[in-house]
């Protein structure tokens, strides 16, 4: 009787929203269908008749209904409808099969989302101004912004600016200061440019097929990257499409299709690559593409094995650094550390504020960079410029000073630390014969001795704040280089002989750890948003129980190490190990492609961003993307650039802007847990579909909805959603309801998180462990088992101290030369040490994170950024990357600021803007990373690329054997004025991926 | 009559851009009949942003100065435009009129900050408006202001009296006080862009090796007569700032207990970063 009462109801649902809601109206106008829903026995049952716009409904059984939605017995129909939906159990319902969908898939899916959107026919999104815009918010990778449209097209884009409704902001006192931070949020370049993005000429506005490819013929792989393109209906692309899924999966069984894509595209919890697009691809079963800890890189590898903190990619605790720096810091060493230039990471310019403050306060400020940054230009201070690669030796004397005079932590290293004699007796000389004295570094370096030894002892006598990498505690910066994982090393062993963790000493360069409230709970994107995957994703640790969802799982375990992708496609082999986060020993875990028994692959399935020139040695993705053995490559992306023109099928993809999401501002979880600790105000964006989807384009989730409907997967993939349902969902998920109303989410669009009330805000990272209490942060890291003696007692190490000596690489690989079980320096394997090299390419170039773009999110595009004289160059009507270097290098060349030159080496060549610069030492080059275009001016893969993308120049060898890592900020190049000469023969580098490791000169000095 | 006014604080430019870019999002693809055409969408750059690099490896800054149309109140461009295409506001804001401007590409020459932009395909003058049209609809200060995350740039709607006092106590300058056009946009620590330094390090053999010699008095001395003294820092570093580009001969002497003198002649060109000077007895 209820289950019956309810179908009645259902069908004055559907009346009443048509009745009052025009774009409801419209919906229904869609299709003609009957819709049956009944019980398994058909004993209870109503039909719902849509024809013309309108709707009929009957009790009974309809003979003709095309889509039926049955349960297994009208009692469990009854409770399952029974408003309000718990999502636990409908899930539950949908695994223990007392529900089905029976009918077309797309039909069926029509059906359900049209009942999601009956209830949702009231909805008003945004907030009327009056000047007659519309105000919507969005999050971006660079903060919060509102969105002013007009008409159907943005007017303008402003800075989220918090009001009295609004929480407050939090005060720190410090030394008779109280600081507070702006009411809004800061952002950074590439968010001050998304109307240019959004309208960006190069948008793909239509499905395309490459004009030469035949799915049924003539494929011309050869012509990937030459050949133009058609324009094609959804209906064909998505055809084609579906069609080579299923053939590879007929041909060469699951797995034959490999995903791969860019961790920057859009902001947004629903339309994350871990989210909507993971969930697609463990739906249709692909080999993962399997992400290197980019960006942490020489952490992950290196420093971990000393500190622990395996679930934050080796980086290390980020609670309460910047109150306890302001208040009991005396200097601070910004190390490799240009968060002005990266905001962070996702931060805006949050933290610059913060970082100001430090001026204000008088304290002692010195940067080691060989180039003189971004936030060495704001701050001030002294500089000290070490060679690229060699800051692992500089670090070394350092500690070969302070034991020599005696001025480090005795008491710590004696009571928290283990294994300091072993590494002591290398620094001093003991076990090699050669102490790492200041002078030993001196020609290593190039840093004068008298400088070394200054630093040392200012160090020792002042608590000392150590700010590593673009986040403070890891991240960026030496640990993208080939001696990546020597320099993490070096920086925590540093820290571990002056305190680590006592008042003043820390690692942070107040980017992390601003004093939030960390229990609201809002999830981050890496905490699986809408994925179902329990394995790749911290959704199981975190959002799964409060959004269960349909579980999903890739059903093969088939894996290609991500740089390792075109040896997997071109020579149908590729090693590398495990990005495993759960423990230290994770990362052993040798994976081999292809797996035994298992599918090689034939297709590639490309979303998102360029990638480029993000990866090293790009030349060699052109050659994979030419390669015979990848069959078909489909890229689904938002504008044409990067290696979007190597596809034989393009999908066109909207921005977040023409689609909904939810987010919170930096806000990553998982593996970047905290990461919001970076913000001054924890802002919780609903992303509205500002503007209608440019052209043809659509959201990636309706994109992939409508693959899934054509491989019978619609249901299991949407589970009768459409995104703006998921949002919801994810809303409820969250803590917002219990401060916000729904309604008033979607009409203001933002939610500023309270601030922690100071008693309770978190304690300062590593206080515990300095004074050898508890943990008592809170993170829930690392995992339980992985604590040796007790719970919540000691560092992560097999000792729970830190460990100069370490015990996992000791397990490991004792004799392991690249990475000894203490840190010793070897030289870059490719530096001006190299034979053979340096004559032929005697500059280094240093390839750092971009400062205006974010890798290529922002760039290129036509966009505003090209007008930025530090981000391209116009010359001769063509932007045009900028490689800059010291004068006395551009002098020996005649290079003059705004020539064309040609930066070289044997792996290609890049034509770039030169700007001479008396902000690097001589010797260096410096241009960043992530072009977003390639522009080959002759065949790819063998001519100059006037697009900037340096990766071509870099290495692909990992930076060390037992990695999966990137070396990417470490080319030997020459640089030289352009003389006109296309193309190139591409040499043997001369360091392969997999050099033998006695090519190595011995230790430098 | 209170009037608006920009301040600019060049020690606090990061040359982050959001200015500019706030202008191009402002403008390009929107029309403010009255006040501004569409901006193009590459080429002008209403808000600019000057790079100026002072000394070298190792002992360098490097400073960046925001320009932009200076709203003066003795305005050349006022002077140059016909028909009444420029005009002053009652709240001190220059505006060139969309209309009126056409053709008069003599109002881009008339400025001497070079900060009037021809519009090509227009065939207008353009400069940046001070968010006139959004000043006029309520907001309280223009987009440069609000997306600046250094507070870098400040807008302050006092009366000429109060602006001068706060020029006064805050120690504003005028970008170009020799122009004598009274602009509205104020500059502080212009120094770090127009002015020049002097520096170098001091070492010297201790105990067999060379260390940085911290404390050793350093004076700065011009036709005879001391200009600045200072003493050197833990790295032996010591820095003689804001002087006067080409502004003559210096001598730098350095005195250091127990070590000898060393001294150091320099005519100033731009600034000037003189090395290591060590302070040896074998002399250096």
């Amino acid at each position: 009787m209820k289950f019956k009462l309810i179908l009645w109801a259902l069908s004055w649902l559907f009346r009443l929203a048509r009745g009052c809601y025009p774009a409801f109206r419209a919906r229904l106008a869609e299709r003609d269908l009957v819709v049956q829903i009944r019980s398994e026995d058909g004993r209870a049952g109503r039909w719902y008749a849509f024809a013309g716009g309108r709707v009929r409904s009957g009790a009974g059984l309809h003979p003709e209904a095309r889509v039926a939605l049955v349960f297994k017995t009208a009692a469990i129909g009854a409770r399952l409808l029974m408003p309000p939906i718990d999502q636990l159990e409908q899930i539950d319902a949908l695994k223990n099969f007392l529900v089905r969908l029976e009918g077309p898939e797309d039909d069926a899916l029509w059906f359900a989302q049209t009942v999601m959107a009956s209830l949702s026919a009231g909805w008003r999104f945004g907030r009327k101004m009056k000047d007659g815009t519309t105000r919507f918010c969005t999050m971006t990778n660079g903060g919060p912004l509102f969105v002013y449209v007009a008409d159907g097209k943005i007017v303008r884009t402003t800075p989220i600016a918090f009001g009295k409704d609004d929480a407050p902001s939090w005060t720190i006192e410090a030394r008779g200061n109280a600081f507070t931070p702006p009411r809004k949020g800061l952002l950074s370049p590439h968010a001050m440019n998304w109307k240019a993005m959004v309208y960006a000429p190069n948008r793909l506005l239509q499905p395309m097929k490459r004009v030469d490819f035949d799915p049924n013929g003539a494929r011309n792989i050869q012509n990937r990257g030459i050949s133009g393109y058609e324009p094609i209906s959804w209906d064909e692309a998505l055809d084609i499409v579906a069609g080579e899924i299923r053939r590879m999966k007929r041909e060469y069984g699951t797995g034959a299709i490999a995903s791969s894509n860019g961790s920057h595209h859009n902001w947004g919890n629903i339309g994350y690559y871990l989210s909507a697009k993971l969930r697609f691809m463990n739906a249709i079963g692909t080999t993962e593409v399997h992400h290197n800890p980019d960006s942490w890189e020489g952490w992950y590898w290196g420093a971990m094995h000393h500190w622990g903190g395996s679930l934050r990619v080796g980086g290390g605790e980020p609670f309460g650094t910047v109150e306890d720096c302001l208040k009991h810091a005396e200097m601070i060493v910004f190390w490799s550390s240009n968060p002005e230039a990266t905001n962070g990471v996702y931060g805006g310019q949050d933290g610059t504020i913060r970082r100001g403050w430090l001026r204000e306060l008088g304290i002692e400020i010195v940067h080691v960079d060989p180039y003189y940054n971004d936030t060495a230009q704001y701050l001030g201070g002294k500089w000290i410029a070490p060679r690229p690669t060699t800051s692992p030796a500089l670090a070394l004397a350092i500690a070969n000073v302070w034991i020599s005079e005696g001025t480090y932590d005795k008491a710590y290293v004696a009571a928290r630390t283990k294994g300091f004699e072993a590494w002591r007796d290398y620094v001093m000389g003991v076990s090699d014969g050669i102490p790492k004295t200041p002078e030993w570094q001196q020609a290593e370096t190039g840093v004068p001795a008298k400088d070394v030894r200054a630093l040392a002892r200012k160090w020792a006598a002042k608590r000392t704040y150590l700010a590593v990498g673009s986040m403070g505690n890891a991240f960026g910066g030496a640990a993208r280089n080939a001696t990546g994982t020597q320099w993490t090393r070096t920086m925590v062993c540093l820290m571990g002989m002056q305190g680590l963790g006592k008042p003043g000493i820390n690692v942070s360069n107040l980017q992390l750890g601003v004093p939030l409230d960390f229990s609201f709970y809002f999830p981050g994107y890496a905490e699986g948003g809408i994925s179902g995957d329990l394995n790749n994703t911290a959704l199981a640790g975190a959002l799964y129980q409060r959004m269960p969802q349909l579980p999903t799982m890739n059903p093969s375990s088939q894996i290609i190490p991500r740089l390792r992708l075109p040896d997997a496609i071109i020579d149908g082999h590729a090693e590398g190990f495990l990005w495993d986060a759960r423990s230290m020993e994770g990362q052993f875990t040798k994976v081999v492609y292809p797996k035994q028994g298992h599918a090689p692959v034939r297709m590639l399935y490309r979303y998102g961003t360029a990638l480029l020139g993000t990866l090293s040695d790009s030349n060699r993705y052109v050659e994979m993307y030419r390669s015979p053995n990848l069959e078909f490559v489909v890229s689904q992306a938002i504008w044409d650039e990067g290696d979007t023109r190597f596809a034989d099928v393009i999908l066109p993809a909207c921005t977040s802007m023409e689609r909904y999401d939810i987010g919170e501002w930096a806000n990553a979880g998982g593996y970047g847990a905290h990461f919001h600790s970076q913000v001054n105000h924890r802002v919780i964006a609903f992303q509205a579909k500002c503007i209608e989807p440019l052209g043809e384009s659509k959201p990636d989730y309706e994109i992939f909805t409508m693959l899934a409907c054509r491989l019978g997967l619609g249901a299991y993939y949407t589970e009768g959603m459409r995104d703006i349902d998921w949002v919801k969902r994810m809303f409820d998920a969250s803590d917002l309801p219990r401060h916000i109303s729904w309604k008033k989410f979607i009409e203001r669009g933002y939610f500023v998180v309270p601030p922690e009330a100071p008693e309770l805000r978190a304690p300062t990272a590593y206080r515990w462990f300095a004074e050898g209490e508890k943990k008592n942060v809170p993170e829930a890291m690392p995992l339980p088992g992985d604590y040796t003696e007790q719970f919540l007692e000691g560092l992560q190490t097999q000792s729970g101290l830190f460990e100069f000596e370490s015990s996992s690489l000791k397990r490991y690989a004792p004799d392991d030369s690249e990475r000894p079980p203490i840190v010793k320096y070897t030289p870059a394997w490719e530096g001006p040490h190299t034979a053979g090299l340096a004559d032929r390419y005697p500059l280094q170039l240093i390839t750092p994170h971009a400062r205006f773009s974010f890798h290529s999110h922002g760039d290129g595009k036509d966009s505003f950024l090209n007008d930025i004289p530090d981000h391209r160059m116009l010359i001769d009507g063509h932007y045009y990357w900028i490689v800059r270097l010291n004068p006395e290098d551009a002098a020996a060349r005649g290079i003059a600021t705004g020539d064309l030159v040609k930066v070289f080496n044997d792996r290609g060549a890049v034509l770039c803007a030169a700007l001479v610069t008396a902000r690097l030492r001589p010797g260096v080059a410096h241009g960043y990373e992530s072009s977003a275009v390639y522009d080959p001016l002759g065949p790819p893969g063998r001519s100059v690329d006037r697009g900037g993308c340096l990766n071509l120049l870099s290495p692909r060898r990992s930076q060390i054997r037992n990695s999966h890592s990137m070396a990417n900020s470490t080319a030997m190049v020459q640089i030289a004025p352009w003389d006109g000469v296309v193309e190139y023969e591409r040499r043997a580098p001369l360091t392969p991926g997999v050099a033998p490791a006695d090519a190595m000169p011995a230790a430098g000095g | 009559m209170s009037k608006w006014n920009l301040i600019v604080d060049v020690a606090n430019c990061t040359n982050c851009n959001l200015c500019a870019l706030a202008v191009q999002d402002e403008h390009v693809g929107n029309e403010f009949p009255g006040y501004a055409a569409e901006m193009p969408k590459h080429g002008h750059r209403w808000i600019d942003i000057q790079r100026r690099e002072r000394g070298a490896a190792p002992m360098t800054d490097v400073a960046y100065l925001p320009t932009m149309c200076q709203h003066c109140d003795d305005a050349p461009c006022v002077a140059a435009a016909r028909d009444g295409a420029v005009r002053k506001r009652a709240d001190g804001i220059v505006i060139i009129d969309p209309e009126t401007s056409k053709g008069q590409r003599q109002i881009v020459d008339a400025c001497p900050y070079g900060a009037v932009w021809w519009n090509e395909a227009r065939g207008i003058p353009q400069h940046w408006i001070f968010d006139a049209h959004l000043l006029d609809a309520g907001w309280t200060e223009p987009r440069c202001v609000d997306v600046c995350p250094t507070g870098a740039l400040r807008s302050v709607r006092v009366d000429d009296a109060a602006m001068r006092r706060i020029a006064e106590e805050e120690g504003l300058e005028e970008l170009r006080p020799d122009l004598g056009t009274k602009p509205r946009v104020h500059y502080k620590n212009l120094w770090r862009y127009t002015e020049c330094f002097i520096g170098g390090t001091v070492s010297a053999v201790r105990a067999g090796v060379v260390d940085c010699v911290e404390g050793a008095r350093v004076e700065l001395r011009r036709d005879g007569r001391t200009v600045a003294e200072t003493v050197t820092d833990g790295f032996g570093d010591f820095r003689f700032d804001r002087l006067a580009p080409g502004s003559g001969t210096y001598t730098v002497d350095v005195r250091a207990d127990g070590l000898p003198d060393a001294g150091r002649e320099v005519t100033l060109g731009e600034s000037a970063y003189l090395g290591e000077i060590r302070l040896d007895p074998a002399g250096a």
